[in-house]
């Protein structure tokens, strides 16, 4: 199975990307969680102005059969949210990378990007869960 | 616990790339490449075939079997007849639910009992525990394998496969010893979501041939295979019980509303009869409902469900719905807290979301 991995994100290994524009980064859920839960039907977003924190649940995502947690990659306070998932959480299907970012945060610790992974080493990391 | 079990299907699915769960100890596909979403609409408006070996089947046979069926389960198994089916719940004698299971009679010596896969050892120590008479107990479920052919193009699939006229087979009804593509099978006009459809039952040896024969008369047809998710979420749509949600040791059949299928005048005394009587004379504090969230949330099994602060029970099963575009569950619900109010909230994580009370079932088939 091939799962979409873009250039210039962060990843976690819980399968959360981060996209940084200066100070700011937005947060989505990957292709591969996508593919592994299904469906999506409804996503909980945070507050505007609630601080995330690194690692830690900020959003929750729902398949038809599964609850999940979005971890935060990084910690912050929350900017915005994607209005358009509360009544299209389907977008997380389609379109993971793009229209389906589910919040926006300002990056408190810029070092914290240092625990995340690169294209390549996430593209390896996903090799070896599919092994597991 | 031993490994899991793989059904006679088992490289079917993989074929299919369907995704492989263990399920109560059988290796089984959650869903196929469709999805669930897809796999549900596929049923309602076409058909899809479904490996469901992992149910259990068990044999009573003997000139004692329909006393002793009598005394085992709560449906009154004296009007059964030849070549008919009947679904009745077992009891402990406290009310509690063992299994809800299909009888098969093949005539009056000779019954063929469908059960849960999950229960199908706990079933067949209970039953052996209970035994009376002349009475031949045999659990088949290791040689049987089980396929559901499902949806209203059911039929026409099946019948290019036999020469029984299936038109003339009704609901709750079956064939025996039928040659299916060469297959000796019982084939049922039964299913598990609330479409037309049969369950069609062989011996493992003859599985693989039995799917291929079906899944090539269905191309024309647009058969496609369906997984345990879409199962599940067709049968709440149906608001048929699933045992561990809607039944179990806590629970009784008339707290689930199966009163249709309690026989309380048996004449024949049934374990839980006594327990069963009171419950009914005495009333219910929980009882069986459905609810429509009228709220985008998801609500899931074991969420408590409240009036205000108060709770007033929680859900036993729940889902987005493909065919109603819904998010629906079915809940135990204090009866008198419902009688006041038709809006209820259902506590999801650390927010309340408002949700209605309807009847059940929530989806029923035109005929």
């Amino acid at each position: 199975m091939d799962y979409k991995i873009m250039d210039g994100l962060k990843y976690t290994k819980k399968h959360e990307w981060i996209r940084q524009e200066g100070n700011i980064g937005a947060v989505g859920l990957c292709d591969y969680a996508q593919d592994k839960l299904g469906e999506i039907v409804f996503v909980e977003l945070p507050d505007i102005d609630a601080e995330v924190e690194a690692g830690k649940s900020a959003a929750v995502i729902e398949s038809v059969k599964a609850v999940a947690d979005l971890y935060s990659p990084l910690s912050g306070k929350v900017t915005e949210v994607n209005e358009e998932l509360l009544d299209q959480p389907e977008l997380i299907n389609s379109d993971p990378y793009g229209e389906a970012w589910v919040y926006k945060l300002e990056i408190k610790d810029e070092s914290e990007l240092a625990n995340l992974m690169d294209k390549a080493e996430y593209e390896k990391f996903i090799v070896e869960e599919e092994e597991k | 616990m031993s490994e899991a079990k793989k059904t006679p299907f088992y490289e079917k699915h993989l074929a299919l790339e369907g995704k492989i769960v263990d399920y109560s100890g059988w290796l089984l596909p959650v869903q196929y490449t469709k999805g669930l979403v897809e796999e549900v609409h596929d049923t309602r408006q076409r058909a899809a075939l479904f490996d469901v070996s992992h149910m259990g089947e068990i044999s009573v046979k003997g000139k004692d079997a329909l006393n002793y069926l009598q005394k085992l389960v709560v449906n009154d198994v004296s009007r059964l007849k030849d070549k008919a089916i009947m679904y009745s719940p077992v009891c402990y004698s406290d009310g509690g639910v063992v299994d809800d299971i299909l009888i098969y009679r093949l005539n009056a010596d000779n019954y063929f009992l469908v059960v849960n896969a999950a229960n199908t050892d706990k079933d067949f120590a209970w039953f052996k525990e209970n035994l009376l008479g002349e009475v031949d107990l045999n659990n088949l479920s290791p040689e049987y394998a089980q396929i559901a052919l499902q949806g209203p193009e059911s039929e026409k699939i099946l019948q290019q496969l036999t020469s029984e006229p299936l038109a003339a087979m009704k609901n709750y009804h079956f064939k025996a010893d039928l040659d299916v593509a060469g297959v000796n099978c019982i084939v049922s006009r039964t299913g598990y979501t609330g479409e037309d459809g049969f369950e069609i039952y062989c011996l493992n040896e003859g599985a693989s041939k039995l799917w291929d024969a079906v899944w090539e008369a269905g191309k024309k047809h647009q058969l496609n295979p369906a997984g345990l998710g879409a199962r599940d979420v067709l049968r709440l749509e149906a608001s048929m019980p699933l045992y561990g949600h809607e039944l179990g040791k806590e629970l009784t059949p008339l707290m689930a509303g199966l009163d249709r299928f309690v026989a309380l005048e048996k004449e024949v005394p049934f374990n839980g009869q006594e327990a069963l009587i009171k419950q009914k004379t005495e009333g219910l504090s929980k009882k069986l409902y459905g609810l429509e969230m009228l709220e985008r949330g998801v609500p899931r099994e074991g969420y408590s469900v409240k009036v205000g602060e108060k709770e007033i029970g929680w859900i036993s099963s729940g889902s987005f719905s493909p065919t109603l575009d819904k998010f629906i569950a079915m809940a135990f619900l204090d009866p008198e807290a419902v009688g006041k109010h038709d809006e209820v909230q259902v506590a999801i994580r650390n927010r309340s979301y408002r949700a209605r009370v309807t009847k059940l079932p929530f989806y029923r088939r035109k005929k």
